[in-house]
């Protein structure tokens, strides 16, 4: 069904009690061409664009809990393309005009939101480093637009601009094209789109094994039987290791736990999105009032999807450093997810050194303003048996052929990304 | 909040403490092969459950040690000196 204003209209009519189910729910088949495990938004954008750029038909996305539940519905739903080097600007450039266009791409309101992403620069330096990565952005193509601290201080009153904040501000990088979208309607809209091309999305369904024979995928052990296939793809986030693990191989990963969390809602308070990286904490006010922010890992190993108090503090503070009127909110909720930290902090969207299995992942922070790009391109490496110019390199070799992709520069240590 | 036990000044708050990652790495001879070194600059077990991990009382005495920890439960499970083998520890 083709949602519009009309099928909004009839439904009325009914009293909104006959809306068909959005997906499917089948019992998984014993053979596909091609299986995707993990059914958040990069698993599903991949099974999307494998049924509809590559029209293969028989695919299946198996999910181990419900579809988003994972860090598709616990990021605070930034999207932008502000990236100094080049794979990383070109590869988030050609996500971002994916997503631009991606409500009407699915048929499904997925909210993508212009708001603008604001990175403030607080000393001379911070500001040397943003004019020239935002001169590298133009150069590639990408918006970027230096703002003084006076031109910020208009726009965003409540921000302390003042010479003696604590953090004091001395400009700031924006990107207008950036912005918010729903996190969760990508999940939903993905899955239904999916679904709507035969793509059997299958909940409740855990990979337990990956069968190999002779360097090849078989298929893989479900906690609903074995299904066999020969191209496998892993999108999988935090579990990527986990996962790699059972196909025999190491990653170039480590699982971190990345907290955030919500103020209660208020009026519109914060019209852009605000992020500091010598703080190293963003803010943006979602649509229905409440005040989404984050900030650092809890800088230790983890897959428990909950942090610890420091963490949260340290966000808070910074918060209130920058934003002094916040000081009245109380938070509603904190929560955690598990990001698949790499060790040059750019992701991985190749094949494995093993036949017919590929992964998305390493998205340490940055998974999920990722998602279209991921998807479309983790469907073009499954679908042509290489990877596409815009993920070319994004390997897993590149950390034993000296081709690292690291934005910040912090070297091999995985939570310093 | 984790409360963490150094072998040498008893369990502390985290925030006296530095994480140091993989306990288990070991730093290769110069001359090992690059796929040694690949391994021990790169590559990690990342394992969901008992993880062996450094961390520095930066706060404390500032002596590095390990700790046997639960990634899935955040359980510390054992702490000892770092040149130790931890009890309970399988590499």
């Amino acid at each position: 069904m083709k949602y519009s204003i009309f099928s909004l209209a009839r439904n009325a009519l009914s009293w909104h009690e006959h809306w068909p189910l959005a997906w499917r729910s089948p019992a998984p088949k014993v053979r596909y061409d091609a299986i995707i495990i993990g059914g958040g938004g990069h698993g599903l954008a991949t099974a999307y664009y494998l049924a509809k750029e590559h029209a293969l038909s028989n695919i299946a996305v198996l999910e181990k809990g419900w579809l988003g539940g994972g860090n598709t519905g616990r990021n605070t739903t930034i999207v932008r393309s502000n990236y100094h080097l080049d794979p990383n600007a070109h590869f988030y450039e050609f996500s971002l005009k994916l997503w631009e266009s991606l409500s009407q791409e699915l048929n499904f309101n997925v909210m993508y939101s212009a708001r603008g992403v604001l990175n403030l620069v607080h000393s001379p330096a911070d500001m040397d480093a943003s004019i020239r990565r935002g001169n590298a952005m133009r150069l590639n193509g990408i918006d970027a637009k230096f703002l003084t601290r006076d031109e910020i201080a208009r726009w965003i009153p409540n921000l302390d601009c003042s010479p003696e904040a604590r953090f004091p501000i001395h400009g700031g990088l924006l990107q207008p094209r950036g912005g918010t979208v729903r996190h969760d309607a990508v999940a939903w809209g993905y899955a239904r789109a999916a679904d709507a091309l035969g793509v059997d999305v299958i909940q409740q369904c855990e990979v337990t094994g990956i069968r190999i024979d002779r360097g090849a995928i078989q298929g893989v052990e479900t906690t609903q039987g074995f299904i066999t296939t020969t191209k496998l793809g892993i999108a999988v986030a935090g579990h990527s290791g986990h996962v790699a693990a059972m196909a025999g191989l190491r990653l170039p990963i480590e699982s971190h736990v990345l907290q955030a969390m919500v103020s209660e809602p208020v009026k519109p308070v914060l019209n852009t999105v605000v992020t500091s990286g010598a703080v190293h904490f963003y803010i943006s006010q979602s649509d229905k009032g409440e005040l989404v922010m984050g900030g650092d890992l809890d800088f230790y190993n983890s897959y428990a999807q909950r942090g610890n108090l420091p963490a949260i503090e340290l966000v808070v503070s910074a918060c209130l450093a920058l934003f002094p009127s916040f000081g009245r909110l109380k938070l509603m909720r904190t929560w955690g997810g598990i990001m698949d930290m790499t060790m040059d902090g750019s992701p991985i969207i190749a094949k494995l050194p093993v036949k017919g299995l590929t992964m998305s992942g390493g998205w340490c922070y940055g998974g999920f303003k990722a998602t279209p790009a991921s998807g479309w391109l983790h469907a073009y490496t499954i679908a042509r048996d290489e990877p596409h110019p815009l993920n070319a390199a994004f390997t897993l070799e590149r950390f034993a052929e000296g081709g690292m992709i690291d934005e910040k520069g912090a070297g091999p240590y995985a939570w310093a990304h | 909040m984790l409360l963490i036990p150094c072998p040498w000044c008893g369990p502390r708050n985290q925030l006296e403490f530095t994480y140091g990652g993989d306990a288990t790495v070991k730093r290769p001879l110069p001359d090992a092969p690059m796929k040694t070194w690949l391994e021990f600059v790169y590559l990690r077990d990342n394992p969901r459950g008992p993880h062996q991990e450094l961390w520095h009382h930066s706060a404390g005495c500032r002596q590095w040690f390990k700790v046997l920890r639960d990634t899935q439960t955040h359980d510390i499970l054992a702490s000892g000196r770092a040149d130790e083998a931890l009890p309970g520890a399988t590499a």
